[in-house]
């Protein structure tokens, strides 16, 4: 159970730090100041969360590493993240959707988490769930805002919608070794939680007067270590200085 | 030889950690803001637990190294950090002290437990519209007064 415990919390660790790093390409370039330091303030509460899971995982390693080696000296096969959380950051409405399916994504999650059997992980969840939930404040706002905006506002997220849409179900996705943590209480039905995201979806889209697109690539792979190329890219410029400069601190 | 550590209790050890500030809010100290949760005087080694503001915060560090070194200034040689995520850290921890504390260095202190609207810090007016829920720190967020047209930091409501 060790090693499904651990794979899990590197596929929650893997999204949040990945998530985390695309935000915060934004720094210096978001919209308007204000909008700018919201960005990196979302983007230092989700390695925030990446960093508690890590330790988690570095603690239950059979190996003796950190929660930076896992961070910043695996390679992309052995990222879990989905691939949603790796793409480019793509312009403000492109980032704003991403992060909302993301928010409401770990707003269902946590609350689920916060009930998990094992320990650690029910009190990161708890920990998370407070920021994550003024997290989804914002990007609905945003969505909402952009889309009963501007006709090129609205376009803008409609085009997002279209690239990203398919994407998400990837979030849900499962494997033998969650479905055993899923046996053991330690994780939530995806399927259930699936159901209950996509109705909030639903409604926010509804009333942005969105439509989501009905086909499209299904993203999957993540789960299994198998990446977009996106992720190399980003890894070579995330990892650069660790790779270099072996357990450099500042 | 370890010396034993039974002369020293939790009372006057708390009473000590009451010096260590907020690095990033340098009136309030860790006691008043609740991030100080509880003190454990073992054998050879005194645990000091704390509970993180915001899980990115990168306050904690800094806070962790000076319960330390200000412990050990003591005469505490041994000291242990303890970050606790559950209970977690809400803005309902911060002491009627250090409210007052924020208000008077020009923080909007966090308005959770009485419901009341937010005050400008400097004119006392209620007349004030939130910029940003985000401000320069993972916990604050950015306010204007509409009467005196100052812009301040509100210490957001976090539960
Ligand atoms: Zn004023």
């Amino acid at each position: 159970m060790k090693k499904a415990i651990k794979h899990y919390l590197l596929r929650l660790a893997d999204s949040s730090l990945t998530q985390s790093q695309r935000l915060a390409e934004w720094c210096g370039h978001g919209p308007f100041l204000e909008e700018d330091i919201a960005l990196t303030n979302v983007a230092l509460d989700l390695l925030g969360h990446a960093k508690l899971f890590y330790e988690q995982a570095a603690e239950i390693s059979e190996q003796d590493v950190s929660a930076d080696d896992l961070a910043f000296l695996r390679d992309v096969d052995q990222f879990r993240n989905p691939i949603l959380t790796e793409l480019p950051r793509g312009d403000f409405a492109y980032t704003t959707l991403k992060q909302y399916f993301f928010d409401q994504f770990n707003v269902l999650l946590y609350a689920e988490l916060m009930n998990s059997q094992y320990q650690p992980l029910a009190e990161i969840a708890e920990k998370a769930l407070k920021e994550s939930r003024y997290h989804l404040t914002r990007s609905r706002d945003w969505c909402l805002r952009l889309s009963l905006s501007t006709a090129e506002a609205k376009q803008k997220i409609q085009s997002a919608l279209d690239d990203l849409y398919f994407y998400t179900p990837e979030l849900f996705e499962t494997d033998d070794q969650l479905k055993q943590l899923l046996a053991d209480n330690v994780m939530p039905d995806m399927q259930a939680l699936k159901q209950q995201w996509q109705q909030q979806v639903d409604q926010l889209l509804q009333q942005c007067q969105l439509q989501a697109p009905t086909s499209g690539w299904l993203a999957t792979g993540g789960l299994r270590g198998e990446h977009s190329e996106y992720l190399g890219y980003m890894l070579a410029d995330m990892q650069f200085l660790q790779r270099a400069y072996p357990g450099c601190e500042w | 030889m370890i010396k034993t550590l039974k002369q020293f209790s939790k009372a006057q050890i708390m009473a000590w950690l009451d010096a260590i500030k907020d690095p990033e809010i340098p009136v309030i100290s860790i006691a008043d803001l609740g991030v100080l949760y509880d003190v454990q005087v073992e054998k050879t080694t005194v645990e000091v637990s704390i509970l993180p503001t915001y899980s990115g915060c990168p306050a904690m560090d800094s806070i962790q190294e000076d319960i330390i070194k200000h412990l050990q200034k003591q005469g505490i040689e041994q000291v242990r950090v303890k970050i606790i995520n559950s209970p977690a850290w809400t803005t309902d921890r911060i002491t009627e002290q250090g409210r007052q504390q924020l208000h008077a260095y020009g923080i909007a202190p966090p308005q959770s437990k009485t419901g009341q609207p937010i005050a400008c810090p400097q004119c006392q007016s209620t007349n004030t519209t939130c910029i940003s829920q985000f401000g320069s720190t993972a916990c604050k967020a950015l306010y204007r007064c509409e009467d005196c047209l100052e812009p301040f930091d509100y210490f957001k409501c976090h539960v």
